[in-house]
């Protein structure tokens, strides 16, 4: 039992730390914000070819470095300190994993060297219901000649407007629920496919709106069992979930730090604000929420790195997931929203960054489900079973 | 990083185990669960004779060094013998105060004959220790301690006299750590003595507190000239603060995983009810038992962080500094879903005059856990200066 980062994965962390520091400052998120696409493809592209995050936790036989969730954790949580506005979240954390996990070796070899170098991709489930879970799906497919025919659309895809490929959950016509799930991969300038930018209340993330017009795709789009796609894609979303918790824990330990430092150079009444108890109490329950988040992430990246050497771990994941999210979903936008309130007027300005992480922070707790939904799936796991 | 025990910590859990199912029976089935906190005065004399079991189990001193007696057993195995220990349903401890604060305090600060005179009784389970810190006047400011210590040179000992409050097993045990002034003019940290001092003796009066629970746990102790021999100060005087400072940092260790098995039981307990008794079905509840278990493995978790990080660096760290505050939080508020877990039913006593049920018990006792040990106001306090580093309210001058 070693419920510490190791040497090894300390630097991981301090690389991204230290890099990011340097490249995704409050100037630079500003500028990207400001672009349609919503990230700059150069650093994008010194991030895949030096730094090598998109390989990160991929196998070394697909063009992967190896490494583990943990190291992964640890690289989304810097970037969600430094707002760091990249395709890392829907290429590495939703797509790749659903390609590890329902590919099949060919798609594997295909797909994975891809995206594990830095070409971007996302993945579509959820209709216009906004629902994360099965019920969600509402695109179908249907049997075709030598393939499938996939209609319907898709709200709330991450970065769907420029993804290279799209993984796509549709169900066969008539299916309800978690029956009757298929997953496609495709490409994203396939035929009868409309993508629309959908401007966002948080500006440091794009999501997008698809469209499937009687799309067809050949027999080798499909990845996995036709119609049982839904326990694999679950725990896709489940290991994209621990990523993105991760990042929430870097933007709530950010605004933590951003709002101390603030109290430490203000001054009112001829002391400085931080010494005043009511302020340091607030920043105090702050820390509480950071620590005990970083506990619950911890958790869960080390329950992903077992659930990805055995899949029975996958039921640990589900809860482990589910912990973390809905935790850091409500710590992060509790530690934003105070950090706004502990800066007083300024807090509401523009011009400070302060006002980018409570955007982000609800967009977070949004994005596969607030803590009430994670909550009731753990309630579910605790008094309807036996 | 990772999860999970080496075979080597997994023998042992099952040697914990299997000790605990051979001895935790017989004269000792009527003990399981009992003497938890709100409970601490119950089945005295068969804790007792459990301290003594214990002992010859050779499961007292786990964690001390072997040249003092100890087992000096891994981080990993302490953890698992408190998982284990409150898994099986062990007795709230009556010897843990000597165990966990008088011995490490001795073998850090004491001397050789201090350690020779009270170390055995505490690995034999026959001395219990209790801690004389708080007083009337030193609650939150802990440092305003007012009880005093002379030194009466004719009779070549200490004489102290004074008030210590809030002094839970105070009239189960033989002997009382006090903090007690021992410079007369001075005020605040300094001046201050460590004191190791026999409970019977005419000097010393034990005063139980009636609490919210109709129970006593806590007691206030009167010194008036109460007997302390030349050697039984801990350090010199005026080193007082110092000592006192060291054994409450012995406070944050082991334990607090077996804490959290009680934790674990009482929330079974209240998934158990809220099952039988419907409430399981209210959306709100569901969402308020799902989040007192997050919260509780949120807590584990942060205790093997806690774990993990010690001896990285003399300083505490931030989970460490935080996880007083949280659990006691925590706590209260499972107190308060397990009232409306039960609905109506909570309202009735298990017995006239004033017997309470369990959770009622826990309902009204966590009430305690947010203020002593350092309220959740002075946790607050000590985060935001030691662990994120605000400016400290300035010190009054009211005398």
């Amino acid at each position: 039992m070693e419920f510490s980062f190791t040497q090894e994965q300390e630097m991981v962390r301090e690389t991204a730390a230290t890099f990011l520091a340097e490249k995704a400052t409050s100037k630079a998120v500003r500028r990207v914000m400001a672009t349609e696409s919503g990230y700059d493809p150069a650093l994008w592209q010194q991030v895949s070819e030096e730094l090598c995050w998109p390989a990160m936790h991929l196998p070394e036989q697909f063009g992967g470095l190896g490494l583990g969730y943990v190291e992964l954790m640890a690289t989304m949580e810097q970037m969600g300190r430094f707002l760091f506005c990249s395709p890392f979240l829907a290429s590495i954390c939703m797509a790749a994993n659903a390609v590890l996990l329902a590919g099949n070796d060919s798609q594997k070899q295909t797909y994975l060297p891809q995206l594990a170098a830095g070409t971007t991709a996302t993945l579509a489930f959820t209709g216009n219901s906004g629902r994360w879970d099965a019920q969600g799906i509402d695109a179908t497919c249907t049997q075709a000649a030598d393939g499938y025919h996939l209609c319907g659309s898709y709200r709330f895809v991450i970065d769907g407007h420029t993804a290279g490929f799209l993984l796509l959950a549709a169900r066969a016509p008539g299916t309800a629920g978690e029956a009757g799930v298929s997953l496609f991969i495709v490409r994203a300038d396939t035929p009868g496919i409309t993508r629309q930018l959908l401007p966002t209340l948080d500006q440091t993330r794009r999501q997008a709106q698809l469209t499937l017009d009687n799309v067809w795709v050949s027999a080798d789009a499909l990845l996995g069992v036709p119609g049982q796609g839904w326990p694999v894609l679950s725990h896709v979303i489940d290991l994209a979930t621990v990523a993105l918790a991760a990042e929430q824990l870097g933007g709530m330990q950010q605004v933590l730090d951003m709002t101390v430092a603030y109290l430490q150079e203000r001054e009112q009444f001829g002391r400085k604000i931080a010494s005043f108890q009511a302020l340091k109490h607030k920043a105090a329950d702050m820390m509480v929420k950071a620590e005990a988040a970083r506990s619950a992430v911890y958790y869960a990246a080390c329950v992903a790195d077992d659930a990805l050497l055995n899949s029975k771990q996958f039921d640990a994941l589900r809860e482990a997931a589910s912990m973390a999210k809905a935790y850091c979903s409500e710590g992060y936008f509790f530690n934003a929203g105070t950090g706004i309130q502990l800066h007083g007027g300024v807090g509401i300005t523009a011009d400070y960054d302060i006002q980018l992480y409570f955007k982000r922070a609800k967009s977070s707790e949004t994005l596969f489900g607030n803590a009430s939904y994670h909550r009731e799936r753990l309630a579910e796991l605790l008094l309807d079973a036996g | 990083m990772k999860l999970g025990f080496s075979a080597e910590d997994e023998a042992f859990r099952e040697e914990v185990a299997g000790w605990l199912a051979d001895n935790l029976c017989g004269e000792f089935e009527g003990i399981r669960y009992r003497g938890g906190p709100g409970d601490e005065h119950s089945c005295v004399p068969e804790r007792n004779a459990w301290e003594r079991r214990l002992s010859e189990g050779g499961w007292i001193g786990l964690a001390w060094p072997k040249a003092f007696g100890g087992r000096q057993a891994s981080i990993e195995q302490q953890l698992i013998f408190n998982e284990e220990y409150a898994r099986a349903g062990g007795p709230g401890r009556l010897g843990h105060i000597g165990e966990t604060l008088t011995a490490p305090t001795l073998i850090a600060f004491g001397n050789q004959a201090q350690q020779g005179r009270y170390l055995p009784g505490i690995l034999s389970g026959e001395e219990l220790w209790c801690q004389g810190y708080s007083e009337p006047g030193a609650g939150s400011d802990l440092a305003n301690v007012k009880t005093r210590a002379r030194f009466d040179e004719a009779r070549q000992q200490w004489l102290i006299s004074g008030q210590k409050v809030w002094t839970s097993l105070a009239r189960e045990s033989h002997f009382c750590f006090v903090l007690a002034r021992t410079d007369p003019d001075s005020q605040g940290q300094k001046g201050l003595g460590f004191f190791l001092v026999a409970i019977d003796q005419p000097g010393v009066t034990v005063r139980p507190i009636e609490q919210l629970t109709g129970t006593s746990e806590f007691n206030e102790v009167f010194f008036d000239e109460a007997c302390c021999a030349a050697d039984d100060i801990v350090g010199k005087a005026g080193d007082g603060w110092r000592v006192a400072m060291g054994l409450l940092g012995f406070e944050r260790g082991a334990s607090t995983l077996g804490q959290q098995m009680l934790f674990q039981n009482e929330l079974d307990e209240i998934i158990r009810i809220a099952k039988a008794n419907g409430a399981a079905q209210d959306p709100i509840i569901r969402q308020r038992i799902a989040d007192a278990h997050i919260g509780l493995r949120i807590m584990r978790f942060n205790s093997l962080r806690m774990l993990s990080a010690q001896g990285e660096n003399g300083h505490l760290s931030r989970e460490a500094m935080m996880y007083k505050l949280y659990w006691s939080s925590w706590h209260r508020n499972l107190g308060n879903l397990a009232m409306d877990v039960l609905g109506p039913e909570g309202q009735i006593l298990e017995d006239a005059p004033y017997q309470l049920k369990r959770l009622q018990s826990l309902f009204l006792f966590t009430r305690a856990d947010t203020i002593y040990g350092g309220t959740n106001q002075i946790q607050r306090n000590l985060i935001a200066e030691r662990a994120l580093g605000m400016p400290r309210e300035p010190r009054g001058s009211l005398k």
